[in-house]
């Protein structure tokens, strides 16, 4: 732990990539992104056995002062520790998977490898202007994908991208300023313990909010998901869903919860509101998609709205399973995002009736899609359950109603995605080319098996990826406790019947007559 | 190692070996291993039940791996053994043993056999957790592992668009049992703060009389957790409202039907309860609403089965009805005699399923009974074995001497109906009186249409398309007994030797078992994995005469109707029919169930989800947020230009000043 610094070489070994690919030709940009994709997946292999479970709060902490206060300050806790093995899981993939791209090749594996540098930077950032940094920088990288190697409509996808970004973001710094005012510092440990006056958090709240909920997204502002990934190329589909959308979730779990905890008890009856209409709404727009890649963004959206529920429940179970919820959800929109671009490299095309009857010249094809088409509807035995149970029991302890509106979402999730899953792998084989198109190849088949792996460890032993993060947990959790809200449930006392009534029968040890 | 883990793992290991090996592995390869495997955990779970039936077997619970740690919310993979369980094990793996070694000969054409052998194994493991399962949520897991194996095996002929309909619609209409399901564990927690059903049910009574508030209201908290716990078993178990699956369940290839549709998962919910049922026992409420839901379904179900045409559909019908006797069972307080008619339950249903297997295997895919008859002759032994089933399932016994197997059980449970001396108690047991006739009329009219009477066959498709690829070339004679010159051949031996021993359960099983399940020494044999009432055992056995003989004497007048409207006035059906007019429809058209939900819930759903995504999403937000604001500029000056092609640059530009005024600030503070 000691000397080596881990995190600023898996920014430096990204970086170094993004640059070589600049200078080279095709072929070799595509096999400088790779290796240099999985050294730093390596190294996340590293950094997570050599994290110390139940050790300081803050590891690999590296600080190097630059000027006034504003510092070169990395360091994980568990939290940042999953998230960043999450991107660094997910970026060779990414990039076996760009294997269709041919236009400018070196710039667009520069533009993943920069991506990859900014997302580990956001969850190893602890100055706030250097999170600031990445954060928003870390979506240039995603606009250029969107806007060079996307599809037809891709100018107004990442317009739409754009224009919600910047709103949000703009709030988002103005309240960074004032907290650094008003606390002195830019450090956000410290922040974290940091009491801002009630009156203020509010504000806070709301402008931390409004970078937050779009980058989630929340509904109503969603609308720039469903383009953005529709025009993606694949691999951008995969990092947009499988990694920055969790920076919401990173964002409230590390800024709006510990630092408002009061005025996020306050608005949680808003997230509340958004979130629950966010999974029915979203749920029944996927279900009449004729897009494969919409579906599944709609998707996203009810998935998000779970981990959003979660958060504010402000108890363990429902931080931990929207932790749970986010990794999971990565992984496998990242996988059904992988599926998908599967076989529009054969149809170019994402049109879900332009398919049919995948089981029968697809069978490899048609299980893996299987697998996790029930990891996205949460069948249990998969990643998909284990969050999303532990956030509904988190968030049962504070309102029946809200429970009971987004667990609907099991039944609706079910429906969009078995319906989308019968439209392209099962039926007869109504459409020639479609029937004519080969099974997975080898690259295809090491991009999927690993994603399923991990699927099905998270969702049997969840416990590898739950015990980095309990202490940290632990301790947003007692954070947040003053302000926890109580629960409507309030059972009181039982009145259990006289004993003799039981007697009278002979009761027997387990309260049976 | 504990037998339990082999009995459980065998079949996962066999579905992986077969699912992953598929085609390369080769048919025979892969049924060979699955059905080794079945028979394997079959062979270590009789030993297993006879422990339980001779006393010596103590409950215990085998560790396997911990699953999650959440704060309190804690639960582990861990194989729960008691007498319940045991009941269950010698189910599940006997007949589905069975049903792999059936589905040899069943599917010998099919190809995709090492995909059907791979689904059936993996739903017998995932059943097997469900059984064991020491917890709710490994309850669930396997309750939603059933419920992926039954969608796959519906599916299973997936070029078929009813098969993968039937197959979504099994998966979502279960899914909403299982939100209650969910709802029940969530709400469990919250108030005992462990889902371990040990712990639970020790605590249950406690809690009595206490109160919660759920949804605004304030409500007895043993009755909200119970009855939404049951809303998942009215799912799995195919209970009214939440039944129009199963019917549908039915495109499934018929081995499937006979494992997962009558012997095992459907009966997940009726194992559920019983589980539960010192916890149960804590609601009045809750036990009413079991025991109305069961009796509403037997009767309804059974109405509907006396109108059906296809062969398996009759029997679906069936098995929902006499799931609906396992909940009255339940309900009144005799899970004794509610798991005693899942154990005969599932040797006769799975037999007569099977049997009617072998009737479509030698009908040449005919399902329709209106294009059976004189079959008797032709498939004598399938004849034998369905007429064991019939005779278990019609209850026909004679009080004291000796009765089939669901004289026993169905008796029992109209006796503790009776018994439990309350109102609800009264309402099943009309219910189920009334059931009972109808019941012996379908199951005869069923035996009578297919056995029975003149071959109906040349006006069936399939038949006449096998007499046409036979006779193809041969120039075509003319057959004016109604047989088209089709010759149905008897099962092969596969398919018989399933058929025998289960016939042998559905004669015996009854008989031998009633002693241990029901008597008023069940106690030692149940040891208090059921909730257990020697009270009502006596009121059982003390019901008056007459209600000892109402069963045989409806089972006889139900017999006496099928034999006049299916022997003897073969015209005499149709005209009641038409005379009945609008109520025949009804019943016939299933109650109209399936318009209604149509109407009610799937039509509103892409209607609502269409109007939120072109109204909502494009109409409202996307107009008046992005490109309201595009417009605007656009309007406003030649500004539109650069901001579509230099928005990036813009972007980036707004960040950094916006960084460098922060810098600066911090510096100058």
């Amino acid at each position: 732990m000691f000397g080596l610094p881990i995190l600023s070489l898996m920014l430096l070994v990204p970086l170094a990539g993004a640059i070589a690919c600049l200078l080279v030709e095709a072929k070799a940009a595509r096999t400088i992104a790779l290796v240099a994709t999985t050294v730093d997946f390596l190294l996340g292999i590293v950094l997570w056995n050599r994290y110390e479970i139940g050790g300081a709060q803050w590891q690999f902490t590296e600080n190097a002062p630059l000027f006034a206060g504003f510092a070169w300050k990395l360091g994980i806790d568990g939290i940042a520790l999953m998230l960043i093995e999450l991107s660094v899981f997910l970026m060779p993939i990414c990039i076996l998977a760009s294997k269709a791209i041919e236009k400018r090749v070196g710039e667009y594996m520069a533009a993943f490898l920069l991506m990859e540098v900014l997302m580990i930077g956001v969850f190893a950032a602890q100055d706030l202007f250097l999170f600031y940094i990445f954060f928003e920088a870390g979506l240039i990288p995603m606009y250029l994908i969107i806007g060079i190697w996307g599809g037809a409509e891709r100018i107004y996808a990442s317009y739409k991208f754009f224009l919600y970004t910047l709103l949000g973001s703009v709030l988002m710094l103005i309240a960074m300023l004032w907290m650094v005012n008003e606390a002195g510092t830019t450090d956000i440990p410290t922040l974290m313990a940091y009491d801002f006056p009630v009156a203020a958090q509010k504000w806070l709240w709301l402008a931390f909010f409004a970078s937050f909920a779009v980058k989630m997204p929340m509904w109503p502002v969603h609308t720039w998901l469903p383009d953005a990934h529709v025009q993606a190329p694949t691999a951008g589909s995969v990092i947009l869903a499988g990694v920055l959308l969790k920076m919401g979730g990173y964002g409230f779990i590390r800024f709006s919860l510990p630092m408002f905890p009061q005025a996020s008890a306050d608005y949680a009856g808003l997230v509340f509101a958004l979130s629950m209409v966010a999974v029915v709404y979203t749920s029944l727009v996927a279900l009449v998609q004729h897009d494969m890649k919409k579906l599944i963004a709609y998707s996203s959206v009810a998935h998000m709205a779970i981990v959003t529920v979660g958060l504010f429940a402000f108890n363990v179970q429902g931080l931990e399973g929207s932790m749970v919820v986010m990794l999971s959800h990565g992984l496998v929109s990242g996988a059904l995002f992988l599926c998908v671009g599967v076989i529009y490299d054969r149809l170019h095309t994402r049109e879900i009736a332009r398919y049919g009857g995948l089981s029968i010249n697809m069978p490899k094809y048609a299980l893996f899609f299987m697998l996790f088409t029930m990891a996205s509807v949460g069948l249990p035995g998969t990643s998909g359950f284990v969050g999303e149970f532990l956030s509904l029991a988190g968030i049962y302890q504070v309102s029946s109603w809200v429970t009971l509106v987004c667990t609907t979402g099991i039944i609706l999730g079910a429906g969009y995605m078995l319906y989308l899953y019968r439209r392209v792998a099962f039926g007869e084989q109504k459409n020639a080319d479609a029937a004519a198109m080969p099974d997975l190849d080898a690259r295809e088949w090491i991009m999927l098996a690993p994603i399923a792996a991990a699927v099905l460890w998270m969702g049997v032993y969840p416990e590898s990826f739950l015990a980095p993060m309990r202490a940290d947990i632990a301790a947003l959790d007692a954070r947040l406790a003053a302000a926890r809200p109580e629960g409507d449930a309030k059972p009181t006392a039982g009145q259990p019947k006289v004993a003799e009534e039981h007697a009278a029968h002979g009761a027997a040890p387990e309260g049976a007559h | 190692m504990d037998p339990i883990l082999f009995i459980v793992f065998l079949p996962l290991l066999a579905a992986a070996i077969a699912g992953l090996g598929n085609r390369a592995l080769g048919n025979v390869a892969a049924k060979s291993v699955t059905t080794l495997a079945l028979f394997a955990a079959c062979l270590l779970s009789w030993p297993i039940f006879i422990g339980s039936v001779s006393g010596h077997a103590e409950p215990h619970v085998v560790q396997v791996l911990h699953w999650v740690q959440s704060g309190s919310l804690n639960f582990d993979w861990a194989l729960r053994v008691d007498t319940l369980t045991a009941v269950m094990l010698v189910v599940v793996t006997t007949v589905s043993a069975l049903v792999h070694l059936y589905s040899w000969g069943y599917m010998a054409e099919d190809p995709d056999q090492p995909r059907f052998f791979a689904y059936l194994s993996l739903f017998t493991f995932a059943m097997l957790m469900l059984v064991t399962a020491d917890n709710l949520v490994q309850m669930f897991f396997g309750w939603e592992g059933v419920g992926l194996a039954s969608y796959l095996l519906i599916g299973f002929w997936f070029r078929k668009p009813s098969a993968s309909a039937a197959a979504i619609k099994a998966f979502v209409v279960n899914r909403v049992g299982d939100l209650g399901f969910m709802l029940g564990i969530f709400g469990t927690f919250l108030v005992f703060n462990t889902v371990s059903i040990p712990e639970i049910l020790v605590r249950a009574p406690g809690m009595a009389g206490s109160t919660i508030g759920f949804l605004g209201y304030r409500l007895d908290t043993m009755t909200v957790l119970c009855v939404l716990l049951f809303i998942g078993a009215m799912g799995k178990s195919a209970q009214l409202g939440l039944h129009t699956w199963l019917p549908d369940a039915m495109e499934g290839p018929t081995p499937v039907s006979a494992l997962i549709h009558a012997a095992t998962m459907v009966t997940a919910g009726v194992f559920m309860v019983c589980r539960l049922s010192p916890m149960f026992q804590t609601s009045e409420t809750a036990m009413n609403v079991v025991t109305y839901v069961g009796a509403a379904t037997l009767f309804f179900a059974a109405t509907i089965g006396t109108t059906q045409w296809d062969i398996k559909r009759v029997i679906a019908y069936s098995t929902c009805s006499q799931l609906g006797y396992m909940f009255v069972a339940a309900g009144v307080g005799a899970p004794g005699a509610a798991m005693f008619h899942l154990f005969t339950h599932a040797f006769f249903k799975a037999l007569l399923f099977l049997g009617a297997g072998s009737v479509i295997h030698a009908m040449h895919h005919e399902q329709d009974m209106r294009f059976y008859g004189g079959l008797r002759k032709h498939i004598p032994l399938t004849f034998w074995a369905m007429m064991a089933g019939t005779l278990a399932i019609t209850g026909v016994g004679i009080v004291d001497l000796f009765g089939f197997a669901g004289f026993y059980s169905k008796d029992s449970i109209l006796e503790a109906a009776y018994g439990a001396h309350s109102q609800s108690g009264s309402v099943g047991f009309w219910a189920g009186i009334a059931a009972a006739l109808l019941t012996s009329f379908y199951s005869w009219r069923l035996v009578f249409l297919t056995f029975y009477g003149k071959p109906r066959w040349d006006q069936s498709e399939h038949v006449q398309h096998a007499v046409h690829d036979d006779h193809h070339g041969h120039g075509r004679k003319h057959h004016d007994d109604g047989t088209a010159g089709y010759h149905p051949h008897e099962s092969p031996l596969n398919m018989l030797i399933p058929l025998g021993v289960l016939s042998l359960g559905a004669v015996a099983a009854g008989y031998v078992f009633a002693h241990d399940f029901i008597s008023e020494g069940a106690g030692h044999f149940w040891r208090g994995s059921v909730a257990f009432s020697e009270e009502l055992i006596h009121h059982m056995h003390g019901v008056p005469l007459w209600v000892k003989w109402a069963p045989f004497a409806v089972m006889v007048t139900g017999f006496l109707i099928a034999c006049y409207g299916y022997l003897i006035n073969t015209a005499f059906p149709g005209k009641l029919a038409a005379a009945l007019g609008p109520v025949y429809r009804f019943v016939y058209n299933k109650w109209y169930f399936d318009e209604l939900y149509d109407r009610l819930f799937v039509r509103p759903a892409f209607w609502l989800g269409d109007r939120f995504w072109k109204l909502g999403d494009i109409g409202l937000i996307d107009r008046f947020g992005p490109n309201g604001a595009a417009w605007a500029v656009a309007r406003g000056s030649s500004f539109a230009q650069k901001v579509q092609t230099g928005y990036l640059y813009s972007y980036a530009l707004v960040m950094l000043l916006g960084l460098t005024a922060a810098i600066t600030w911090v510096m100058v503070h």
